[in-house]
């Protein structure tokens, strides 16, 4: 499996994302930084990490959607190329606009990070085909701007199609419907605020978040 | 030539920062603040000639996620 980890200026999740990755499938992704206009050639799969990319100056994930190598993601998203984006890779998702909504404040404006109970609502997708539908995983979170917020329409187009693929087992951020994580209409974008790439060792105090890796690398070879 | 964009967030979205700031005032015994809402000020120093529609471009395309946010342009 070809993967590629994009790395913003403030990213700081990037090499545990890259390490998660290599430790599933045994090939090191390359490391883009944000400036490169083109992608390595015949990528399976791009992940966008999380952080505080560019300071989350004016919205989280704003200046980052607009930076030259997400035009690449986003043309690669479209010939249906998997992307993944975590916390913060979440946030440019939804600012370039390959995913819908927005993630604003938590409603409780604290930062939230710790471990939380997360229902896999669709085990259906090619992140997620290693875990058992309705199962309870637990996977870290650790953000400030986790409240994803859609208009009621949206929502529902969302729960409709199957495209809330994780949902709080109880409110953490004030996250409408309490969802966690979504993917495009295509199936091929998944965007979510815990970080599964935080537990993957049983050194790191468990493994919940492994099997979306090795999912991804059992449909992406 | 200058430009003022004042970007303000939707009505019905909520605001959790806007309703601290309105807590915040009542505790200091401001009464009869019914609602507060906090945007966003961005003033550009631009090219002389700049058009209404190149700004509304920028806000459309960066300064104001229009999911979320409402803005509007004052030349100065």
């Amino acid at each position: 499996m070809k993967s590629a980890v994009i790395v913003f200026p403030g990213s700081n999740c990037d090499r545990d994302l890259a390490v998660a990755i290599e430790s599933v499938t045994g090939e090191a992704p390359a490391m883009v930084w944000h400036r490169d206009a083109e992608l390595p050639p015949g990528l399976d799969l791009i992940a966008l990490p999380g952080g505080f990319s560019y300071g989350d100056y004016l919205r989280s994930g704003a200046m980052s959607a607009r930076s030259p190598v997400m035009q690449a993601v986003v043309a690669a998203a479209g010939e249906g190329r998997a992307v993944l984006g975590v916390c913060n890779g979440f946030q440019v998702l939804t600012e370039a606009g390959l995913l819908p909504g927005v993630l604003m404040r938590n409603a409780g404006l604290n930062f939230v990070c710790r471990d939380v109970a997360l229902r896999v609502e669709n085990a259906g997708t090619m992140f997620t085909a290693r875990y058992d539908a309705g199962a309870t995983i637990r996977i870290p979170v650790a953000h400030h701007d986790g409240n994803y917020v859609a208009d009621a329409e949206t929502l529902d187009r969302l729960e409709g199609e199957g495209r809330v693929v994780f949902r709080y087992k109880e409110p953490v951020n004030g996250s409408a419907r309490d969802i966690a994580g979504i993917v495009n209409a295509g199936g091929n974008v998944l965007g979510l605020m815990p970080h599964p790439e935080r537990l993957v060792e049983p050194a790191q105090g468990g493994t919940d978040g492994r099997a979306m890796f090795e999912a991804l690398h059992a449909a992406l070879g | 030539m200058k430009a003022r964009v004042t970007i303000s967030l939707k009505p019905g979205v909520l605001d959790p920062q806007g309703r601290a700031i309105g807590q915040a005032l009542g505790g200091l015994g401001f009464g009869g603040v019914a609602a507060v809402r906090q945007g966003k000020i961005i003033e550009l120093d631009l090219a002389d000639g700049t058009s209404e529609a190149t700004i509304d471009e920028m806000c459309r395309k960066l300064l104001a996620n229009t999911v979320i946010e409402t803005y509007r342009i004052e030349i100065t």
